[in-house]
């Protein structure tokens, strides 16, 4: 498996392993491809992305794709996360083997169902 | 130096020291084609059916009978594609498993966009085809059953004497891949039943690229590589002489270890499996418990996905391989576990341990020992396991 250092790193060290009390927000996606399955846990104030964490059955790339995801999402406004795309997570690994891809888009779509999720209970209590 | 330790003996494995000192003569001194009448071709052509006679003597077949190819994957396709094709006048019809190598599977896929039509028989949560379901299949259109003789991802092994002697009493010829097999546990032709037989070196400690198919006398069977007259013109191309050499010297010192290798693997594999369910609880059996070759242990541990288990032991220099959708290169799980009907988790979870010549008990203590943290941290950050 060629995959690079910083998945690697990624991998053996996780960042925000876990769940949220009372989340603002959660996405999980099950990724029919291969099988894997992310669960993504926000925590927002103000507009902002406060805190992060994340549960994930899943390959090596899946694992570091979670971590990272939650490392470049915390204390960002809703806005610039929304902008967090399988692109930006799959370069800030310093890429990912082609047929991995599929990982990058996971973690993206879980965090987006996430703010999704946050903005539907927002609505919801007003 | 890092530790390292194999545990994939299925994938491959080493050249045995004395195979290679077997083949090396023929790189360079008996470099011969065995083809050619002068004295360089017939030292060649001497260790050739030397060979031969040797290959057939372990398998209890006539030298006649032994045919050389590049390896498992040829043997396969040489059998399934070169029956389908030379007996078309008798039929159309194919019986194999749904567990059997890809080199089957796909050479069935491969006849049924030419018109055949496959029969892929189900297989029992042990991977067990049924005696009835062969039995009721057969027709009179049916030109050949294939069944594996042992699976390469958990081992269990079918009971070939009966299901070849039922396609016998219908008089259909009978092929079994045995390349995850020989070597690991006796093969006689005769006691299988067979018609023909697949076999690869490199997974008996012999060199990779080269394999045989056993061809009973009388079998009707078209070539697939056509050219010289090689192995009486079924198999064209210069022999490779030094990896055939290799073959039968494997095969060889796989038959003279056979018992003492086979209790050996037996123990070390019922002991890593006894001592990692006493330290890591969800942990699954695939495969059947009695009816598996000696050394394969092919386990899902719940909760967790293969490939990041891999890792984890590769990071601590441990080699084995996974049953899950991220191993392949296809990204489907394993077509063996969905046959056996596994759950979809389990198959993502699945790890296969396959032990061989080199692996001893500390090998095990060593992996029984990294293994329970591994798993821990992995089963920390699933969204679905629970205690």
């Amino acid at each position: 498996m060629a995959y690079s250092a910083k998945v690697m790193e990624h991998f053996q060290n996780p960042r925000n392993v876990g769940e949220i009390e009372n989340p603002d927000g959660v996405g999980e996606i099950g990724n029919p491809v291969c099988g894997d399955i992310m669960k993504l846990y926000i925590r927002v104030k103000d507009d902002r992305v406060v805190d992060a964490k994340f549960k994930t059955f899943g390959c090596g790339a899946a694992i570091a794709t979670s971590s990272m995801i939650t490392e470049l999402v915390k204390n960002k406004t809703l806005e610039e996360a929304e902008k967090i795309s399988r692109q930006s997570v799959a370069e800030a690994l310093d890429g990912l083997p082609a047929n991995k891809m599929h990982c990058s888009n996971l973690a993206a779509d879980a965090l987006h169902k996430a703010i999704e999720d946050y903005k539907n209970r927002k609505k919801k209590n007003e | 130096m890092e530790r390292k330790i194999y545990l994939d003996h299925n994938a491959t494995t080493p050249v045995h020291p004395e195979v290679l000192e077997a083949m090396l003569p023929f790189y360079q001194e008996g470099f011969g084609n065995a083809s050619s009448i002068h004295s360089f071709g017939r030292e060649a052509k001497v260790a050739l059916e030397e060979s031969r006679e040797k290959v057939a003597k372990f398998l209890n077949a006539d030298p006649l009978e032994i045919y050389f190819t590049s390896g498992g994957t040829e043997s396969d396709n040489l059998a399934v594609k070169g029956v389908a094709w030379a007996n078309k006048k008798k039929g159309n019809h194919i019986i194999t498993s749904q567990i059997e190598h890809h080199a089957v599977l796909e050479s069935c896929k491969f006849l049924e966009k030419e018109g055949y039509e496959i029969t892929y028989l189900p297989v029992d949560k042990y991977g067990l085809v049924d005696n009835d379901e062969l039995k009721k299949n057969i027709k009179k259109e049916t030109v050949l059953v294939s069944i594996m003789h042992a699976n390469n991802e958990m081992g269990t092994i079918q009971p070939i004497a009966e299901l070849a002697g039922l396609a016998k009493e219908k008089g259909v010829y009978f092929h079994t891949d045995a390349v995850q097999s020989t070597g690991k546990m006796k093969i006689d032709v005769n006691e299988l039943n067979v018609d023909m037989l697949s076999l690869s070196a490199h997974k008996f400690y012999g060199p990779k690229g080269v394999g045989a198919l056993y061809i009973r006398r009388g079998v009707r069977l078209t070539p697939l590589a056509h050219g010289g007259h090689h192995e009486k013109s079924r198999r064209a191309g210069t022999e490779n002489v030094p990896g055939i050499v290799g073959l039968a010297k494997a095969l060889e010192i796989a038959h003279a270890d056979m018992q003492e290798e086979e209790r050996r693997l037996k123990s070390l594999t019922e002991t890593f499996f006894k001592r990692v369910t006493e330290r890591i609880p969800d942990v699954f059996m695939n495969g059947h418990p009695v009816l598996r070759i000696p050394n394969t242990m092919n386990v899902s541990f719940k909760g967790v996905e293969g490939e990041s288990i891999i890792l984890n032991l590769d990071l601590k220099g441990i080699g084995v391989a996974s049953g899950s959708a991220c191993t392949s290169g296809s990204l489907e799980p394993s077509h063996v576990l969905s046959a056996m009907r596994v759950p979809g988790d389990l198959a993502q979870s699945s790890l296969r341990f396959s032990f061989g010549r080199s692996n001893t008990i500390d090998d095990v203590n060593y992996v029984v020992e990294v293994l329970p943290e591994i798993i821990s941290k992995l089963r920390a950050m699933s969204p679905i396991y629970q205690k």
